[in-house]
Order: C-alpha cells, then sequence, then structure tokens
C-alpha cells in the first residue's frame, strides 16, 4: 500500500529549493518585487497575481494543442521554447535556455566503452544526473555501473547495486545506458511516433508528445529507458538551465525519457557530460564518419563488441578490450 | 410496459433509459452496488491524477501491472462473442440465435473495460488523442499498439451496430434485414480473431521479452479465450435465466459445454508445451518461467498465484470434460466460474508480470498491486457490468415484446 504522504505534496512543486537558501531566495525574490514594482509605476498598472496566472494558462492552453516536434516549422518551435521559458519562469522563477538545434552535417554519433580500464567510479552517473536533471527522489539515473566477476560478459550476471570501496581485486567493471540502435525496437513500438532516431543517431522522445502508455520500455532489450511515474524533482539550484528541447528539460509527469547522448552538448560539438566525468578515460565518444575520430580507430584498432548482438538491434555502442 | 407503439429513435433511447432505470428491490440494489464500486474507482484515481502512476505498484522493471493484465485477459473475453456469433448467424442455430444478442451485450461491456484500463494506466491521459489519425500522429502500421487501437474500436463498432440495428428494428415490430447486417456479421467473426490475435502479438512482437517472444502466444490466447469466454456467458444466461422470464433452453447449455471443453483442452495442452520448452532444457530464456513457477533468489510472490490457477484450470476442465453431473447447473456453473477465474489469473497477471522479471539487466523485483489499482480496477469492472446490464436488459425486453407480436 502506497499512500501519498505529506512530504509528496512538497514533491509536487516540481523544483524544491533546500532551506540553506531559503535567504539568498528570500533576497532575490526581494529583487524581482523591487524591479518588478519599479516597472509596474513605469507602465502605470499594479502586476496582479490574476494576470499572471491568466497568462499561465494562456501558455498551457497553447501548449496543450502544439504540434509534434518533427511536424513544427522553425517558427512554431522558437514559439513553443518561447512559451516553455516563459512558463518555467512563471512556475519556478528559473531563466532556462531551451535549444533546439538540429543535428549537424555528415554526423553519426558512435560510443565505445572500455571494460579494462573502467574502475566502477560511478562518476559518469553522478555527472549523468546533474547534466541531464534526472529526478532526485526516485534516483534516475540512465548509466548503470554493474561489477562483474572475470569469466562474464553478460551484465545481467554482475552486481548492479554494489555499495562498497572500488576497484575490487578480481572484479571488473561494465556499464549500460540507452545504446542508440540502429534498429531500435522502441521507436517501433510507440504507437504515437513520439520516440524517433535522428539523423546523427539519437534516438529521442517528444516529451510533450508522448502518451505514457510504456510500450517503448518494454521493448527495450537493454532497459534503456525511464519512466515519470511521479513528477520529477531537482533542487532549484541545481537545475541545468542550459537544456534542449529533446534533451535535459525538466520532463512532464507521466512521461518517457531515456539517455540522449547529451544531445544538448553535443549539437554544440562538446563530449557527453558522462563521458567528459569518466576519471579513467574508459569512455570513448566521437562521430563515426570521420576516419579521423577516435571512435574509429578504437573501432579499427581494439577487439570490440555489442550486447545482445543476436537481436539484430544493431546498436551504436560498443565495448572493447585493451 | 405499453411503449412499444411508439415510434422513432428518441423513443428508443427513452425507453432504454427509462427501463434501466427503474425495476425491483434486488435490481436497484445491483445498481446501487455498481455505482458505489466506480465511486471507488473514481475516487482511488483521483490520486493516480495527482501524483501520477507512482502511487501504482508498478515501476521501471515492472511497467505493466494489473491494469494492462486486465484489458489483455478482456479483450479475449470480448473475442469470445465470437462462439455465439458463428453458430447463430452462419450455421443458423436456432437455440443459439435466441442469445446471440447477450453474447454481444458482454462482448460489448468487455471492450468497454479494456479500453478504459488502457485509459487509467496512460501516464498523459489528457495526451490521448495524439493517437487519433488526422489531428494525431498514428504511428500505423509499424507499432502493434496502433493496430490494437484499430481492431479495438473497429470491434466495438461492430458490435454495437450490428445488434442496434436488429434491436431497433424489433423495438418497431419489424424484422431486421439479413441482407443488411450479414456482411457485417461476417466481417465481426473475423475481427473477432484478430483482436485477439493482434493483441497477443503486442506480446509476441518483442524480443526484449522472451516469455512473450514465443509464436504460440496468438494461438493460446484464443484457446483460453474461447474456453473463459462461453464460461462467462454461460454464467450470464444461467443468472438471466433466473431472475429474469427471458428463458434460457438448456440444450444451450450442453453446446456451451462442448465449446468450453474443447478450447480449456486446447489450452492445456498449449500450456503443457510452453512449460516442457521452457523446462526440459532449460537456457537464458526460461528464466522468466522459472521466476514464475519456481521463484528466483527468493522472490516467489506469483509461485502460490500460478500454481492455483493451473489446478483451477485442470480441475475445471476435467469436471466440463467428463461432466459427472450430467448437465446438472450445481455442477457446471462452479466449474464455469472456476475456469473462468484460473484463466483470469493465469492470462493476466500470470502471463503480464513475469515477462518483465527480471529486468533485461537480470533485476529481480516482486510486483504487488496496491490499493490504488485494486480500487480502479473495481471501479472498471463496475462499469462494464453496468454497460452489459443496460445492453443486455434492454435488449431482453425488446426481444420479448417482438417474439409475442410476432407470435
Amino acid at each position: 500500500m502506497i499512500k501519498p504522504k505529506k512530504d509528496d505534496e512538497a514533491a509536487e512543486l516540481e523544483i524544491s529549493p533546500s532551506a540553506h537558501n531559503s535567504r539568498r531566495n528570500f533576497l532575490k525574490g526581494l529583487s524581482i518585487a523591487a524591479a518588478a514594482c519599479s516597472a509596474s509605476l513605469v507602465t502605470g498598472c499594479l502586476p496582479d497575481v490574476k494576470a499572471e496566472s491568466g497568462e499561465k494558462f494562456a501558455l498551457q492552453w497553447k501548449e496543450y494543442f502544439k504540434k509534434h516536434y518533427r511536424l513544427m516549422t522553425q517558427q512554431e518551435k522558437e514559439e513553443t521554447v518561447a512559451r516553455l521559458e516563459r512558463l518555467a519562469k512563471l512556475q519556478s522563477g528559473l531563466d532556462l535556455q531551451i535549444s533546439t538545434r538540429a543535428p549537424r552535417e555528415n554526423v553519426l554519433y558512435g560510443y565505445a566503452f572500455n571494460i579494462t580500464r573502467c574502475e566502477g567510479f560511478m562518476e559518469c552517473v553522478a555527472a549523468c544526473v546533474k547534466e541531464n536533471n534526472l529526478d532526485r527522489k526516485t534516483k534516475t539515473q540512465y548509466i548503470r555501473v554493474f561489477e562483474m566477476k572475470p569469466g562474464q560478459l553478460d551484465p545481467s550476471t554482475g552486481d548492479g547495486k554494489y555499495f562498497h570501496e572500488v576497484p575490487v581485486d578480481n572484479k571488473f567493471y561494465m556499464a549500460t545506458q540507452c545504446f542508440h540502435c540502429e534498429n531500435a525496437p522502441c521507436t517501433k513500438a510507440c504507437p504515437t511516433k513520439a520516440t524517433w532516431r535522428e539523423p546523427d543517431g539519437i534516438v529521442v522522445v517528444d516529451y510533450d508528445w508522448c502518451i505514457g502508455c510504456r510500450y517503448c520500455q518494454a521493448a527495450c532489450p537493454y532497459f534503456g529507458r525511464r519512466f515519470n511515474w511521479g513528477k520529477p524533482s531537482i533542487p532549484k539550484e541545481e537545475v541545468n538551465r542550459k537544456q534542449h528541447y529533446l534533451g535535459n528539460r525538466i520532463r512532464p509527469m507521466g512521461k518517457m525519457e531515456k539517455c540522449t547522448f547529451c544531445i544538448q552538448r553535443t549539437r554544440e560539438g562538446k563530449l557527453p557530460a558522462c563521458v567528459e566525468a569518466c576519471p579513467t578515460g574508459s569512455r570513448v565518444f566521437g562521430n563515426l564518419l570521420d576516419p579521423d575520430s577516435e571512435i574509429r580507430f578504437v573501432l579499427k584498432n581494439k577487439k570490440v563488441f555489442r550486447m545482445k548482438e543476436d537481436l539484430g538491434t544493431d546498436p551504436k555502442f560498443w565495448y572493447f578490450i585493451d | 410496459m405499453e411503449q412499444t407503439s411508439r415510434h422513432g429513435f428518441p423513443a428508443f433511447v427513452k425507453d432504454v433509459i427509462v427501463w434501466n432505470v427503474t425495476g425491483g428491490f434486488g435490481l436497484q440494489l445491483y445498481r446501487l452496488l455498481l455505482i458505489l464500486g466506480m465511486g471507488v474507482g473514481i475516487y482511488a484515481y483521483s490520486f493516480q491524477a495527482r501524483y501520477g502512476l507512482s502511487v501504482t505498484g508498478m515501476g521501471d522493471i515492472v511497467s505493466w501491472g494489473l491494469y494492462i493484465s486486465n484489458f489483455t485477459f478482456l479483450v479475449g473475453v470480448a473475442a469470445a462473442a465470437v462462439m455465439l456469433i458463428l453458430p447463430a448467424y452462419i450455421f443458423h442455430d436456432p437455440d443459439f440465435h435466441r442469445v446471440v444478442i447477450i453474447g454481444e451485450g458482454v462482448a460489448v461491456g468487455a471492450l468497454v473495460m479494456c479500453l478504459s484500463f488502457i485509459m487509467v494506466d496512460l501516464g498523459g491521459p489528457l495526451q490521448a488523442w495524439h493517437l487519433i489519425p488526422g489531428i494525431g500522429q498514428f504511428n500505423f502500421p509499424s507499432s502493434i499498439l496502433a493496430w490494437d487501437v484499430v481492431v479495438l474500436n473497429g470491434y466495438l463498432l461492430l458490435n454495437g451496430l450490428v445488434p442496434l440495428y436488429i434491436l431497433y428494428n424489433h423495438y418497431h415490430g419489424r424484422k431486421a434485414d439479413e441482407r443488411k447486417y450479414r456482411p457485417f456479421v461476417f466481417l465481426s467473426i473475423f475481427w473477432a480473431f484478430s483482436i485477439h490475435m493482434v493483441t497477443a502479438f503486442l506480446y509476441q512482437g518483442l524480443p526484449a521479452r522472451p516469455f512473450w517472444n514465443n509464436p504460440l502466444m496468438g494461438p493460446r490466447f484464443l484457446a483460453s479465450a474461447f474456453a473463459a469466454g462461453p464460461a462467462l456467458i454461460t454464467l450470464a444466461l444461467a443468472i438471466i435465466h433466473h431472475v429474469t422470464g427471458y428463458a434460457i433452453d438448456r440444450k444451450i447449455f450442453q453446446k456451451l459445454r462442448l465449446i468450453i471443453v474443447v478450447s480449456a483442452i486446447i489450452n492445456l495442452i498449449m500450456l503443457f508445451s510452453e512449460i516442457f520448452k521452457e523446462f526440459y532444457f532449460r537456457t537464458h530464456h526460461s528464466i522468466s518461467a522459472a521466476y514464475l513457477f519456481f521463484g528466483l533468489d527468493g522472490h516467489n510472490s506469483l509461485v502460490p498465484w500460478i500454481w492455483t490457477s493451473i489446478m483451477g484450470n485442470i480441475i475445471a476442465t476435467l469436471i466440463l470434460a467428463f461432466n459427472p453431473g450430467k448437465d446438472n447447473p450445481k455442477v457446471l456453473l462452479p466449474a464455469s466460474g472456476l475456469l473462468f477465474i484460473a484463466i483470469w489469473m493465469e492470462k493476466g497477471i500470470g502471463l503480464i508480470v513475469p515477462g518483465l522479471i527480471p529486468s533485461p539487466l537480470g533485476e529481480i523485483v516482486d510486483y504487488l498491486p496496491t490499493w490504488v489499482e485494486l480500487c480502479v480496477t473495481l471501479g472498471v469492472f463496475s462499469l462494464g457490468l453496468t454497460v452489459v446490464t443496460w445492453l443486455i436488459r434492454a435488449a431482453l425486453i425488446i426481444e420479448d415484446k417482438y417474439e409475442k407480436s410476432s407470435q
């Protein structure tokens, strides 16, 4: 039996400011109020709560009837982003920058993971949680790290819940995430085309188009998808404000989400947060179409393998051994 | 009730409503209980609307639970109406012709429940319009779920409109023109098979889940449905025979028993074949079946559930096959009830939940529905029963009058 407890109500606020910060927030609020007052003096009207909630309602109304992301013109994309940014401002006082950056030309992303080097520190997990605004309440994580005994290569035989000092002698570590399959069972399953593979190989979800049926989750052979069973909650000061429409923007309740190779970073030419955070250099990311890229070097010179190759999903994620 | 002299569609609708709010004390009490059940369901759903599906027992590993289990089972109940339609309209069996309308009423009720279970399972029910072709984006023919939306709504339409046409004519004391509705009856027969096959393909088409990724899934769905559905209709007919003036001939029960026995035996053979495949030579792919039948690493919440179901299945099938009571309703009806419940246990929770355990990364968790899920389920069942009661009561009153007037 799950009874909605009192703390659920607190969590209902999408963004919960932590206690030690309340003074700063108070001062910040005061300065905003002062600014608003002076603005109202200039324009000659008082900002009333009614107008604000009316604006919120109008924005939400337009958001509700908006199109599928892929059918939007660039102008419509900009409009919805403006609405989302304004709504975030009204609801939680956050200044977001939501990008709709399109895929780069001649790019197909690929990922390789060195199982010899990884020592299981889980820095990648922590970086991913922060970068992608993952729900702190249910401890959602896209990346899972498994501690493996020698002689095995299937994470399902490893321990995904280890909690001790690492590395442990005679153990090795293997991480999983969404593998961005070329022949992805999840995109095939979705009844509303709310999830698809972008031209640069990233499998994305349109969070506002998803109806939350979870068929894609059942279809994924790699446990790559996560569902927002409740409203995600992230401490306000930890929210990553640099967002992408298809990436790390804060997900609504009841929608599917997943790793996007940090689309908000990679489309700007940066590396995914997990790659940057890894202290052992076990993670390699790059453009598969660029013959001089590191990922191409790994594929050419190392012994690589992929998970569940027999399913024919053609993942863009390889494991390799030094 | 002298209203048969009235004409036109508004009068028809009005009479159907009047018949369904009037009645004796027992009927009113029954209606009150159903409304109470729906009220409990709405109350429980309000929690889900506020806090999301986090108030259910589901999680990222067991991402489908009681709702989808009941949905899957009820598709079978809906499809089973074909076991009355086929002999009634195609072979012109006079016994079945009298009860076919009841089967269709049960089918419509089951479909309403199916669609409701899908709706309450959605994370974004307000976005359900994204599924409607034209204004939404319908992933057809790629997504089997899109197929399922088409076949379920189509079957609902067929099973609603054909009886409506017949009853509307009989209400006015006319004979329904068989040439007009016969093509749709044929269509609905094929459609009944399709709703069940497509729902099976929903699971069968997922290579990620070896427990479901099994070519026997579709045929077994049909066999179990053609056992459980007629078993439910047997019970419904017995109730109608006792509480209304609409007499049901004994021969119908005998014929239904035969249909149930044949289907139940085929179902058991296929079950045995599945168990053999999973356990004769255990592979990595047998792990979900091992969880279901024997438990894994101390997680065994489904073990008593599935064995109860299998025992019930076997006992009921044996009773119905050997017929020790010689068609005595005191033996036949409990056996039908037992079979229905056993198949519900096996084809609902016993099929959906173990397919998701362990996760593709080997993690094992148990699933237990919360009170919210149980109450919402109660609400949906009450809604379905209400629909069935409305349709059958109206149909029986019209048919009764039509029979008397045409004599």
